[in-house]
């Protein structure tokens, strides 16, 4: 009941108090000086986003790299041991070289089976209604698409009941059951295969969208001009929609190195399927401080360099504003 | 539609009729593949929930004997057993129950904080605005896993660790840089004019900021309060984070460490990931709309 009052008094509470926050604010600031006001202003206006940004992100960073140097205790500098720790033990390595599987094929199959189902469906009168199929899974959580997968990856020892939807179609065929995600050759591989199926409809509705941006005109006089559909795609279409894709893939490089929902419900990273991610927050939970920050700042380095390209980009865009 | 514009050309190319005809069966046959090809994406994308629904349906011990395809046949056995133990389980009506007061709360403050700073940067001149922005634009990008343990450890100063408050903050937190820049640039596009004229006739900030910035952004805020609503219901990493162990903790959390904890028994689980997915769900299929407009004008970040 407690709770209730608590979380009413936020909802209610915190647009009041920002409402009071900015209508007396500004009385203040109004009897103030000109060249004052000007000075202050914009600093009152953007102090509570400014100020939570510092808090929750820009400080922790600084926090995080200064731990990852640190003992555990928080007591004495132990220089790079955390990091040679991270790049030396057997456990670690694994979760860096799932990471990078995940990197590579997360987003390759996801932005390339976006954009070819956003291809294919461009070419059918059943579009919409095949584009909300394939968009189901994006809204469905990290964790319920975890619970939907383990049942098609569901395992019996061999002779008994198949009730896992894979391996009761492969028996169909005659196969021998597969142990999906303890098998160490298909589990990464599954459970990348999980991320991919929840993602691809998010890349196939913005391919999409930016698909229906290309004029038909082009597209007919090449059609007129005897340009078969494979041509057509390979020559219009996908330079046209590249730099689409070259958004959707940084969105998408990022999204596998932060992986940590699909991994952590579906094998906790047992049987060598741990990714940075799961990696840094089991050291966490084992009270492992200082290395879980190292884990954090090998994570965080990886993603430096689509910051820069983000950065780029916005002041690209900023310039034509 | 290329397919229908391919198909007219050729009928106006040939007049005969019977020609016409045939040739439109034949065409529809050479696109056989391109159907077949459709349909297999469908289905490896909607059996698989389908699947899950239906075994939500059916009793732990038939779920065991046969797959849920076999309860698509007579007798189908279907029951509300799952539901039944699932809401009975330890702690998961209670999950349902805070991940609302989670979400709700969360939300509202994050946006409320982030309109009012994207007016700033939208709106206002001053040094360092370039940089600051800048920051916030590579904030986007950084891993919360990079935060947690610094924040973990101001919630323990603080007293607020595994609290309601320390979630709705953190989300907040996180949350911020993203929907300051998307709104700033929703309302850096709003007209000038209208905010100078305002200012003629003598309204300060706060009145343009509530009277006319406010309500000209809300179809931004109404899709970005889609997006981090579903974005605050579905997440785990800060959850477990910092509720983990929390009777506060919300139902993701909960189900998370049913899967683990119940080993070999977690058939039942069907009927709380249902329950998990049926907001997110319904909230697409009645937003539709919103949904697909927030995504490609870039609103969320995926």
């Amino acid at each position: 009941m407690d709770q209730i009052i608590t979380a009413a008094v936020a909802v209610v509470g915190v647009p009041l108090v920002l409402l009071g926050y900015i209508i007396l604010g500004e009385r203040v600031i109004e009897r103030l000086p000109d060249h004052l006001q000007t000075w202050i202003r914009p600093y009152f206006w953007a102090l509570p986003a400014i100020g939570f940004a510092t808090i929750f992100m820009v400080y922790p960073l600084i926090r995080t790299v200064f731990l990852s140097f640190r003992n555990n205790a928080d007591t004495d500098w132990v220089g790079f041991n955390n990091y040679v720790y991270f790049f030396t033990f057997p456990d670690t390595l694994t979760s860096l070289r799932n990471s990078l599987l995940w990197l590579v094929f997360y987003t390759l199959f996801a932005v390339g089976l976006g954009l070819i189902i956003a291809i294919l469906l461009d070419r059918v009168r059943y579009e919409s209604l095949a584009k909300i199929a394939i968009f189901l899974p994006v809204p469905i959580s990290a964790v319920a698409a975890s619970i939907i997968w383990k049942f098609m990856f569901d395992y019996q020892p061999p002779g008994s009941v198949q009730t896992g939807t894979l391996n009761a179609a492969l028996g169909a065929f005659g196969g021998q059951p597969v142990a999906w995600l303890v098998n160490s050759t298909t589990n990464n591989p599954a459970l990348i295969f999980v991320g991919v199926w929840s993602i691809t409809g998010f890349c196939m509705v913005i391919i999409s969208a930016s698909l229906k941006s290309i004029s038909t005109e082009v597209l007919e006089a090449a059609r007129m001009d005897g340009a078969n559909e494979l041509r057509i795609v390979q020559l219009i279409v996908t330079p046209l929609l590249w730099p689409t894709i070259t958004v959707v893939g940084t969105t998408m490089i990022i999204n596998a190195l932060k992986t940590f929902d699909i991994v952590f419900v579906l094998t906790s990273g047992a049987y060598d399927t741990d990714v940075i991610a799961t990696q840094m927050f089991r050291q966490l939970a084992t009270h492992h401080l200082s290395r879980a920050a190292a884990v954090g700042v090998v994570l965080f380095l990886a993603i430096v360099p689509l910051l820069v390209v983000n950065i780029r980009r916005f002041q690209q865009q900023e310039e034509t504003r | 539609m290329s397919g229908v514009q391919v198909e007219t050309r050729r009928e106006t190319a040939r007049t005969g009729t019977a020609v016409s005809v045939l040739d439109r069966w034949g065409h529809q046959l050479q696109r056989l593949p391109l159907h077949l090809v459709i349909i297999i994406f469908i289905a490896i994308w909607i059996v698989p929930t389908i699947g899950l629904i239906v075994n939500s349906f059916r009793n732990v011990q038939d779920m065991s004997n046969a797959g849920w395809w076999s309860a698509l046949f007579p007798p189908h056995g279907f029951s509300l057993d799952s539901y039944n133990q699932v809401l009975q389980t330890e702690n998961v009506a209670t999950s349902i129950f805070n991940s609302v007061l989670i979400t709700v709360p969360a939300t509202v403050i994050q946006l409320a904080i982030a309109t009012m700073g994207a007016y700033a940067f939208a709106w206002m001149k001053f040094p360092g605005k370039d940089i600051f922005f800048i920051v916030i634009v590579g904030l986007m990008v950084v891993p919360i896993q990079m935060t947690l343990i610094p924040v973990l450890q101001l919630f323990h100063t603080f007293g607020l660790a595994g609290t309601f408050i320390a979630v709705w903050l953190a989300h907040s937190g996180y949350g911020l840089p993203f929907e300051v820049f998307l709104l700033r640039n929703y309302l850096g596009g709003l007209p000038r004019e209208i905010f100078e004229s305002a200012e003629m006739d003598g309204a300060g900030h706060a009145v343009r900021f509530l009277r006319i910035a406010v309500p000209m952004t809300i179809p931004a805020i109404a899709s970005l309060t889609i997006f981090v609503f579903l974005g605050v219901w579905n997440d785990l990493l800060v959850s477990l984070t910092f509720l983990g162990s929390s009777p506060n903790r919300p139902f993701t959390v909960v189900i998370t460490q049913l899967v683990t904890s119940l080993g070999g028994g977690w058939q039942f689980l069907t009927a709380a990931a249902v329950l998990q997915m049926s907001l997110p769900l319904a909230v697409f299929i009645f937003l539709q709309r919103y949904f697909v407009r927030g995504i490609t004008s870039g609103s969320v970040k995926g």
